[in-house]
């Protein structure tokens, strides 16, 4: 285990490894222009699972987050190092296409985007350009079959053409999934999905995650340890920039081994 | 028990847990003299010190409530997570474990009234040997729960065999007593409770140890670790 005087955070789990690796970062480093953001982190995260991302704001869990699926690349200062496979291909590779990338590895957001669109294209969208379907009513299968996997269909088989952003922001959070979900990702990463949710729609969101999970490998950011607590399988807890302590839920929510981890999760920062 | 970690951020949190572990050795200590007095009130025939420990039953009962609602409540409004969460799960059992030992303790104290109705048996030397041991491995562990000592709390169950030994060695003793002489069954068979409940005893004294170990490491106490001395680091 890191000590915690040292900037070095390479933390593997046996648990980990005993599961099937899907996403696997090797020293990854992330800097904003000359700031550090992320040190040598390393890490397997499991497929079919849901890991979670905890730390205090500014900790570096939607850093490395971004990392995953190149999103940080739309941020002109920020500069990657190291390696991060998905099924052992190198994510940073000249030879991957980061648009292809972005459909193999979703990714869900704070607020709910839904396209200024009707609920139909907000979910056809993604099949139409990366040519999915191969006519209409293999795209209405698709969005039927989206919108049934992310628990929305019901709400709103009946007004399809409505604008998606009618939705409440728990339906909108759904149809952001449904979005992601129709181009049939491996990968779904999630930052804080909930936490401009009411307690009904967290609810939902977590079921629905819960279910996903079966074919999924997804990843969380969540401020609500609770969250973690509740949808994840394996929880990282990182720490300036540091990945401190990753293993089990269970045993990080239990009986963390490093101090810092037991700190946070205890409410003993400060 | 928090004082190597850090304070919580939310002041009254960290006081809800000092008041638990406060709750639990105030328990402790009223439990230690409880069984310490039930066996001075047998030896020394002693009927006044016997409605004593039984009347002090009532201030266990109500202590116990007391940590159980605490805890209750600590569950549904802190949601307590790791070493706090093993330090309120672990008060919860122990008070629970401490509650039998006030019963078992007036248990005993009841039993005075009846043996001294007949002549003193010879065995109450040992049950008063056997008494002492269960007191003070009782004492180190209630030591051990303020310390957070996970070394002491495998010693005090290590010593737990002890008890064992000299339970089993004195209900012999107590049958043949029986056996040679049936004019002190009914005596030899209250004396016969009152080892069981001094065993009985020992072994909730064993599961607040468990719980000291659960608490401080995270771990059970697996029950080769506390039979062999050769296993411990």
């Amino acid at each position: 285990m890191a000590d915690s005087g040292t900037r070095s955070s390479t933390v593997y789990h046996d648990a980990a490894k005993t599961l099937q690796g899907k996403i696997t970062l090797d020293g990854v480093n992330v800097f904003y222009g000359p700031k550090q953001a992320i040190h040598d982190v390393s890490m397997v995260i499991p497929d079919r699972s849901v890991t979670a991302f905890i730390g205090p704001s500014g900790c570096g869990k939607s850093t490395i987050l971004r990392t995953i699926n190149r999103m940080n690349e739309t941020i002109d200062i920020a500069r990657t190092e190291g390696s991060i496979r998905i099924d052992g291909d190198e994510v940073n590779s000249k030879a991957v296409d980061p648009v292809i990338l972005r459909a193999r590895v979703g990714m869900v957001f704070q607020k709910p985007n839904p396209f200024p669109k009707s609920i139909y294209d907000n979910v056809a969208y993604g099949p139409r350009i990366h040519g999915l379907a191969s006519g209409k009513r293999d795209l209405d299968a698709i969005v039927e079959t989206s919108l049934k996997k992310a628990g929305l269909w019901d709400e709103v088989a009946d007004r399809l053409d409505q604008p998606g952003t009618g939705l409440s922001g728990g339906q909108q959070q759904r149809l952001v999934i449904a979005r992601a979900i129709a181009v049939s990702p491996e990968v779904i990463l999630m930052d804080e999905p909930c936490s401009a949710l009411d307690p009904i729609a967290t609810a939902k969101i977590e079921e629905l995650i819960d279910e996903l999970r079966e074919n999924y490998c997804i990843v969380i950011v969540t401020h609500s340890m609770a969250q973690a607590a509740r949808v994840s399988q394996m929880t990282a807890f990182f720490h300036m920039g540091d990945l401190v302590e990753y293993g089990p839920t269970e045993d990080i929510f239990t009986n963390p081994h490093e101090p810092r981890t037991q700190d946070y999760i205890t409410g003993r920062f400060g | 028990m928090n004082n190597q970690l850090h304070a919580h951020t939310v002041r009254a949190y960290s006081d809800e847990l000092n008041a638990l572990s406060d709750e639990i050795a105030r328990m402790g200590g009223l439990c230690e003299s409880q069984v310490s007095d039930c066996i001075a009130a047998v030896m020394r025939r002693d009927p006044a010190l016997a409605d004593q420990v039984v009347e002090g039953d009532h201030q266990v009962d109500a202590l116990e409530s007391a940590t159980e609602k605490r805890v209750i409540r600590m569950l549904a409004l802190r949601q307590p997570m790791a070493s706090d969460l093993r330090a309120t799960i672990a008060a919860y059992r122990i008070s629970g474990d401490l509650e039998r030992i006030g019963d078992l303790a007036k248990n005993i104290a009841r039993r005075t009234h009846e043996l001294n109705k007949s002549e003193p048996l010879e065995l109450t030397r040992s049950v008063e040997r056997m008494g002492k041991l269960v007191v003070a491995n009782l004492h180190r562990v209630l030591d051990a729960f303020s310390a957070g000592s996970a070394e002491e709390a495998i010693a005090v169950c290590r010593s737990d065999e002890e008890v064992d030994e000299h339970y089993n060695s004195l209900f012999r003793e107590l049958l043949s007593f029986m056996i040679e002489d049936p004019r002190t069954i009914t005596a030899s068979a209250h004396l016969l409770f009152v080892a069981k409940n001094l065993e009985r005893i020992g072994d909730h004294t064993t599961n607040i140890a468990e719980m000291i170990h659960y608490l401080v490491t995270g771990n059970e106490l697996h029950r080769e670790i506390r039979r062999d001395p050769g296993d411990v680091a």
